[in-house]
């Protein structure tokens, strides 16, 4: 049996004929879309390698079936960037050293997009810690992902580009 | 993952038709029930897929002064409602001191009631669960069990449950609207969740099919909204079950505690309400003895399965905490460390 969905993608959408309700969004993404970006670290919700946003909001895409989300829009780390010019985030990862193997961060990056979108932790560093709690780094990187996440805060709720801040700013450039 | 028909209902009553058939599960968020089928540990041969449901997502005002929450409303959404929050603060701390942030903007409030232990001898397909699969025993009563329950288990099963949500939610006496095949009922949510007895595998009281589609408030809920905690000490601050958790509400008028609710989570194979000690500082002073006392009280009948005795004295503490905060306004906002007991104390009456 067929389970036909459609989703849009990073702006990009899509037509996908599952042929299984198994497929997880996580594995539909990288074994059938090919964005490998978007990492399998646990595979059960613990770890948050996995991390996307769908329909603005971050989840786990490993603990979601495909099949569940016909219609819906994801933004995976394949899409924040404005072609050369990396989101707000990435750039406040690298100037903070907010990883080392680099294994979580896409997962790490989404998450705390995802944070700053919901609005609750500010430039509170307990409640940016506490909010990207459901994202392990094993490199022990903890110290610099919350220094970038804060300093990413203030630039995207000052950003020069008022969408960038948006998941669907990806969505307007692709139109 | 065994393979499973995929269905997915546009009605309640379709929904409530196909999950009526055994081997079939409902699917709302799937942060438990994805995880458990991963492991082979849940199998079904159905899932109906409830999350695109109309009109289950609503927080509603109601006329004679409760709330109805709609099964599939987000735990992040829930938590951060405003409205919500302030008139029950304990349930706003309890979702926000439970899980990530990624599974709090999934999890629905219905999947949160009926979540299955973490007992990871359950978990374990090596491992003999009576739960899993009855008769077989239960690997938990030797091996790692210091977090297992000291209220309400049997040799059976010592396994708690793990919801941070239905511990204030049994203090608050909050309903269930269940939907059936023969119509809608209600339970209590203290009265949702049965003990495991000789049938640990019977978690709850729904019948196969029933579907939860609301939680109700009743009006006097909110009377306990300036004097109301959440308490959770957990193995880390973040993103961990409790070891125990204690929701407080008190209503305090001129001095005196006139009403009180008070229930255990971490503890027990349920949410553990502590009627014996609401009685004992209701009436009261709030007063560190009479704290004590009522702590004594909610655990006379614990006793531990294993290597846990350290989590009955632990609870005593934990509700005397709990019960101390509560005597102090309720903060504005959810502290940055939600339900932390290392969090600060401000102006709270010392217990000891």
């Amino acid at each position: 049996m067929k389970f036909p969905i459609t989703l849009t993608v990073n702006g990009v959408p899509h037509s996908i004929d599952l042929d299984d309700p198994r497929v997880t969004l996580l594995d539909l993404l990288r074994e059938r879309l090919h964005l490998t970006g978007t990492k399998k670290g646990c595979d059960r919700g613990q770890c948050g390698a996995c991390t996307v946003i769908l329909d603005g909001r971050r989840i786990n895409s490993c603990l979601t079936l495909a099949v569940s989300h016909d219609g819906a829009d994801v933004l995976t780390i394949e899409g924040v960037a404005s072609g050369n010019e990396l989101h707000p985030m990435q750039a406040a990862f690298i100037a903070h050293d907010g990883l080392q193997c680099g294994f979580c961060t896409p997962g790490q990056i989404m998450s705390a997009i995802g944070l700053v979108m919901e609005g609750h932790a500010g430039d509170d560093p307990e409640r940016v810690r506490e909010g990207m709690s459901g994202n392990l780094c094993r490199c022990g990187a903890y110290a610099g992902i919350t220094e970038a996440v804060l300093e990413a805060q203030r630039k995207m709720a000052n950003p020069d580009k008022p969408d960038l801040a948006k998941p669907d700013h990806v969505k307007e450039r692709a139109a | 993952m065994k393979n499973f028909e995929y269905v997915r209902p546009a009605t309640i009553s379709e929904a409530v038709a196909a999950a009526a058939e055994p081997g079939a599960a409902y699917l709302a968020g799937g942060t438990n029930l994805l995880d458990l089928m991963k492991g082979g540990i849940v199998r079904p041969n159905r899932l109906v897929d409830i999350s695109h449901l109309p009109g289950l997502d609503r927080i509603e005002r109601l006329p004679d002064g409760g709330t109805r929450i709609g099964a599939l409303v987000r735990n992040a959404d829930l938590a951060h409602d405003g409205e919500f929050a302030k008139s029950y603060p304990a349930i706003a701390e309890a979702l926000l001191s439970g899980a990530s942030g990624q599974l709090r903007n999934a999890a629905t409030v219905g999947g949160n009631l009926l979540q299955r232990t973490r007992c990871g001898y359950f978990y374990d397909p090596a491992s003999a669960c009576n739960k899993r699969e009855p008769g077989t025993g239960c690997d938990a009563r030797g091996g790692e069990n210091r977090l297992h329950a000291v209220l309400g288990w049997s040799e059976a099963c010592i396994a708690t449950h793990p919801s941070d949500f239905c511990v204030p939610l049994a203090a608050l006496d909050a309903v269930v609207e269940i939907e059936g095949r023969t119509g809608r009922r209600e339970v209590t949510v203290e009265a949702l969740h049965r003990l495991p007895g000789d049938t640990p595998e019977q978690e709850n009281v729904l019948l196969p099919g029933e579907l939860i589609v609301a939680v109700r408030l009743p009006k006097e809920a909110r009377t306990f909204s300036h004097h109301a905690r959440y308490l959770k000490v957990r193995e880390r601050t973040s993103f961990a079950f409790a070891v125990v958790s204690a929701a407080v509400g008190l209503r305090i008028e001129q001095g005196t505690i006139w009403d009180a609710r008070l229930a255990l989570g971490g503890v027990a194979p349920k949410p553990w309400r502590a009627h014996a000690a609401e009685k004992i500082v209701e009436g009261c002073v709030p007063d560190a003895a009479t704290f004590r006392r009522a702590a004594e009280a909610a655990l006379a009948d614990a006793r531990p399965c294993g290597d846990n005795a350290f989590k009955i004295e632990l609870a005593k503490r934990i509700i005397v905490r709990a019960l101390t905060l509560a005597i102090s306004e309720t903060a504005e906002r959810v502290a940055a460390l939600p339900g932390s007991p290392f969090a600060p104390v401000a102006g709270a009456l010392h217990a000891s």
